[in-house]
């Protein structure tokens, strides 16, 4: 099999993906740090204030990327599970559960952000309206996965029910992505397009995408790091795992 | 009908749920008088004012139904798993989401079909007008049928688990919330004298869906969480 099929098992040995984080993640964390800035800057300093809103619209710059990465780690996080309930694979159960608090944090400042945004622009700290309706039903799935991830003692059926929930909870992402099409909200319609022109201006959008991608990595090192922390508590009586803790006092052959 | 096939244990499933309800019919009481308590409550908080009642009444009515519906929810497994029938279920031949769906119905035959017959009454207690009680009807006659289903795949998630009243409550509610805006939507367009059609066809389209897939995703789940 090709190199790339061949690494991408090996990173399902709970041993190799624990090196393999532990070598990622000052890097990813690094990165994280660095594109953060130069978005914050770009978003904070450089960008031209709004004609409407004046400079009280920076808030953009957390809402929107938190808002995004609310939904990608919730579709990360039921992709993991989908993978975990088929085929069983251990690191698949853990991604799935490590991402489950990053995308509630997420979704919490995202809700929090969107409120301090509306205060002074809308006049209400908040409104039933679709788009933060449906976000906050993501956040009380996000809720519901984690706690019933707690509540079941072995761990890797735990796992296997959370990741169900997560996958029954995947309807909500087209409703949160397509609410503000669908209904007429408050919250504002569409404004980046992936595929063809955004409606925002450039010196705008920039630090915007910069972010996107800054908390992309951010979140991949998080889960990176959640998930070694789990994969020790899952394998915790390993000898890989007792050679890492206590490589001194291997008992000596003879 | 042929003892042995799977119309025969789907009829002997259902027989056997209701059976057991009737023995026990004080208690099938509970969910009732729980959702006449919750809808008394409401003039009690909101002021006795018959203008105020009734700009809520729809919408209260469905909240306590609902919650009525939830409460009784944990029943749905529980006595089986106790006494080992559940799994003599799932190791059945038969396929095991028809043998859950027909648990379903028992459950919404004993638990939503009294609920029903007296949501008029609960109408009366918050001065529903007239005209908007058969809308209400209805949506209830949607909307608890979806409750039951969505319901059964939450529960057979938290299986097996001591005092997952709570949990259940929050498993089930996030997925219960577009069936209560369309619900009470509809009463509440109904009331203002516009439309309502549409959101009862898309409970009704809703409905239709989870009644083929939710018996499936509760007999997955169930399997998830008896092994």
């Amino acid at each position: 099999m090709n190199r790339l099929v061949l690494w991408f098992h090996r990173l399902g040995s709970p041993p190799y993906f624990y090196r393999f984080a532990g070598r990622w993640l000052p890097w990813l964390y690094a990165l994280a740090l660095l594109t953060g800035a130069i978005g914050f800057y770009g978003g904070l300093v450089i960008a031209p204030a709004d004609y409407q809103q004046g400079d009280s619209f920076r808030i953009l710059y957390v809402h929107v990327p938190c808002a995004w990465m609310s939904l990608f780690a919730y579709a990360f996080m039921a992709g993991n599970g989908f993978v975990a309930l088929v085929w069983r694979i251990k690191l698949a159960e853990l991604l799935a559960m490590a991402s489950a608090p990053i995308g509630a944090a997420f979704t919490f400042v995202t809700l929090v952000t969107g409120s301090i945004w509306g205060k002074p622009t809308w006049g209400t700290w908040w409104t039933w309206d679709a788009r933060l309706t449906s976000e906050l039903v993501l956040l009380f799935l996000y809720f519901g996965v984690i706690g019933l991830h707690q509540a079941i003692e072995d761990l890797r059926q735990a796992a296997r029910a959370a990741a169900f929930l997560a996958l029954v909870g995947v309807v909500n992402l087209p409703i949160i992505h397509y609410s503000v099409v669908w209904w007429n909200t408050l919250h504002q319609a569409q404004t980046v397009n992936l595929l063809g022109e955004s409606k925002i201006d450039a010196r705008m959008l920039w630090p915007l995408l910069v972010l996107a991608f800054a908390t992309h990595v951010y979140f991949f090192a998080s889960v990176l790091a959640r998930t070694r922390a789990a994969l020790l508590a899952l394998e915790s009586g390993k000898a890989w795992v007792r050679a890492l803790v206590a490589p001194a006092t291997e008992p000596a052959h003879g | 009908m042929k003892p042995g096939t799977t119309t025969a244990a789907c009829v002997a499933v259902l027989g056997r749920d209701l059976a057991l309800v009737w023995r026990r019919r004080g208690d099938a009481l509970n969910p009732l008088l729980f959702a006449i308590i919750v809808v008394a409550l409401f003039p009690f908080a909101i002021g006795p004012e018959q203008a105020t009642l009734e700009r809520i009444a729809a919408g209260a009515i469905f909240v306590a139904l609902l919650l009525a519906m939830l409460l009784s929810l944990d029943a749905l497994f529980r006595s089986d798993l106790e006494d080992g029938s559940l799994e003599q279920l799932v190791l059945s031949p038969h396929p095991l989401s028809l043998l859950l769906a027909c648990k379903v119905a028992a459950h919404w035959l004993t638990t939503a079909l009294p609920l029903l017959l007296i949501a008029p009454l609960a109408a009366q207690l918050l001065h529903l007008p007239a005209p908007v009680l058969p809308v209400l009807l209805g949506a209830l006659a949607l909307a608890t049928p979806l409750l039951s289903l969505i319901g059964a795949v939450c529960v057979a998630l938290t299986m097996g688990m001591r005092r997952s009243g709570m949990l259940l409550t929050l498993l089930v509610l996030p997925l219960i919330v577009p069936v209560l805006i369309f619900g009470a939507g509809a009463c509440n367009a109904a009331q203002a004298g516009l439309p309502y059609a549409a959101p009862l066809l898309l409970l009704g389209a809703w409905l239709a869906l989870t009644l083929v897939l939710a018996p499936l995703a509760a007999a997955a789940a169930l399997k998830i969480s008896l092994t």
